[in-house]
């Protein structure tokens, strides 16, 4: 994909695995995501044809992680798990601790 | 950004884990999203702008939130307790609509265009179709749930909470998947509280066990936790105290082994009762949640370690924190005086919050955020110099008496101590040179007697002079709402 702008809410999926993430916030302006080296395609969008996940990405992209940039700026939800290291412009993305609380409800 | 995107994670990771336990029915996860996806082909079908339920705690519960998710409209829930003409005017305000209920309700509903009544049966028996998988909307913006205030000072305003308040709230505070596979959830709160709403959104995300009750009785409680073990229970202070009451008066163990966690919220907690509480069931962790439903619920707790270090310390400035709401979760809070100044620790103001959970939103009224994006509360209290909150009443319940702001709360503690009385609640009456004066409506305990100077005396001693009420009166009973919320504008017109 072209740089695009991140909006909260939208979703995207990765071309070379069955990962998928939904953005939670976002910086202005426009980026890339990757995974697995290869730009990540908007939600309802068609993956190209031909793509492979990054020779020695051992990555993994896990359902249920936040990810963040190194600011947390953006980050995103993982909503489907598959192969592949998720990145911003390049830069490999790190998961967010939860700031988990009692379960109160 | 959209709630269902919370049960299609958890059907797709946990797709065979049982999601809803009622009575002998069960749901799997991939069943209660299958259940959900039929449910917003037939939302879709009837071009409805709300998906009502008016129902006691069902299946339909759960499927109706994640349904109204999948196909793009608010979810209203409405209390079954209100009277006829309350809930016609409710309904005509969210028309036209799929409403959920029973034949008992469905009695007490005027035919109105628009809006299509479904038997709670019908809905949960709907046929597979062949319409395509619903695509999940993306506007986090979207209005997810539309709850309908109690209305104690006037008409019933309609909160509304997007996408994104509800979604921030569980992502930023649970843990996808965190529950263990035997783990199980008892949630009596009904489905019309906020509180109802975010434990089957948290428990979904965190792929817990929902058992369901349709309503809260103390024993039928205690057989539902030890026949399907569950681990986390959510309750309301009032049921801890029947729960508590049930228990003394047959002096015989919990016996609830699996029980590890239980929170409670929606109220004041009386001290003795938490005690006796944490005395009664030694092993299980105690939560305090404290949240509004404008604040996609819970906004600070305290914890199972705050509770047991408050018990076991000798040091007032801890031990006094079992009556406190613990400390804010994921939004930010401060105590502001009337005119608006932030408050240091122990200076007793307006609590005020602000996160992306905070909605703080009607639909009529709009945005009651300041340009800076805090929300008024409207509940009074203090930090402690550890930042734990101490809560102090609504601002509204505030008597001022001759400029001088009381809270009712701190009186009522102190009649409480008195061991004749079993309930006490104290409001502004009018008076002709203070304005406002303090009036206390008490309930003795059975065979116990007290009387109105030695009350008065007991404040005067305790606290000062301005706190004494000047008159006081005696009933058999104090007004509460279902949920144990006392009702001071039913008690403040004994004083006019």
């Amino acid at each position: 994909m072209a740089k695009t702008a991140l909006k909260a809410g939208s979703r995207f999926k990765s071309a070379v695995s069955d990962a998928q993430v939904m953005i939670v916030k976002a910086p202005a302006g426009e980026f890339e995501l990757g995974c697995g080296g290869i730009a990540m395609v908007g939600g309802t969008a068609a993956a190209p044809e031909g793509v492979a996940l990054a020779a020695g990405d051992a990555g993994e992209v896990l359902i249920g992680k936040r990810y963040v940039n190194a600011d947390e700026s953006l980050e995103m939800l993982c909503t489907k798990g598959g192969k592949g290291t998720l990145s911003l412009d390049g830069v490999a993305l790190e998961i967010k601790q939860a700031k988990q609380l009692p379960s109160s409800d | 950004m959209n709630i269902a995107t919370i049960l299609d994670m958890a059907a797709e990771a946990f797709g065979d884990r049982v999601a809803v336990a009622c009575g002998d029915s069960r749901y799997t996860y991939a069943e209660l999203r299958e259940a959900a996806y039929r449910a917003a082909a037939a939302i879709k079908a009837s071009n409805a702008q709300y998906v009502a339920l008016l129902d006691v705690t069902s299946p339909a519960a759960p499927i109706a939130i994640f349904a109204a998710a999948f196909a793009g409209v608010p979810y209203v829930p409405l209390n079954y307790r209100l009277t006829k003409p309350e809930l016609n005017e409710l309904i005509e305000r969210v028309a036209p609509a799929y409403l959920i209920t029973t034949p008992e309700y469905a009695k007490l509903l005027e035919p109105r265009e628009g809006v299509q009544i479904v038997d709670r049966e019908a809905f949960l028996s709907l046929p597979a179709t062949d319409a395509p998988l619903p695509e999940i909307g993306d506007d986090p913006r979207a209005v997810a749930v539309q709850l309908f205030t109690s209305g104690t000072t006037g008409k019933p305003k309609a909160a509304i909470l997007r996408h994104e308040n509800l979604m921030s709230y569980i992502v930023g505070t649970v843990e996808f998947a965190s529950a263990e596979e035997d783990d199980g959830i008892i949630v009596t709160v009904p489905p019309y509280h906020i509180a109802g709403i975010s434990a089957v959104l948290s428990s979904t995300y965190a792929c817990r066990r929902m058992v369901q009750l349709e309503g809260f009785e103390a024993k039928a409680w205690l057989a539902a936790c030890r026949e399907h073990k569950v681990s986390n229970a959510f309750l309301v202070p009032t049921m801890i105290q029947r729960i508590v009451e049930h228990l003394t008066e047959i002096s015989e163990d919990a016996n609830l082994p699996a029980l590890r966690a239980l929170a409670y919220g929606g109220g004041k907690m009386p001290l003795s009762t938490i005690q006796k509480a944490m005395s009664l069931l030694p092993h299980v962790d105690f939560t305090n949640a404290y949240g509004l439903t404008e604040t996609s619920s819970t906004i600070a707790v305290l914890g199972p370690d705050d509770h047991r270090a408050a018990a076991l310390s000798n040091d007032p400035a801890i031990r006094r924190r079992l009556g406190s709401v613990g400390k804010p979760g994921a939004v930010e809070l401060e105590i502001r005086d009337d005119n608006g100044k932030v408050l240091g620790a122990e200076e007793a103001g307006l609590v005020f919050v602000r996160g992306p959970q905070v909605s703080g939103e009607y639909l009529q009224q709009g945005s009651q955020l300041d340009a800076d994006g805090w929300f008024p509360t409207k509940d009074r209290g203090y930090l402690d110099a550890e930042g734990y909150l101490f809560l102090d009443g609504r601002s509204d319940d505030v008597i001022v008496r001759g400029g001088e702001n009381i809270s009712p709360g701190e009186i009522e503690d102190v009649l409480l101590s008195h061991p004749a009385v079993a309930d006490a609640a104290v409001v502004a009456m009018p008076d002709e040179q203070w304005g406002e004066g303090v009036a206390a409506a008490i309930v003795l305990k059975p065979g116990a007697s007290a009387d109105v100077a030695e009350l008065q005396e007991l404040v005067k001693g305790k606290l000062r002079s301005s706190r004494v009420p000047q008159k006081i009166i005696f009933k058999d009973a104090l007004p509460y709402n279902e949920l144990g919320k006392i009702l001071r504008r039913l008690i403040r017109q004994d004083f006019i």
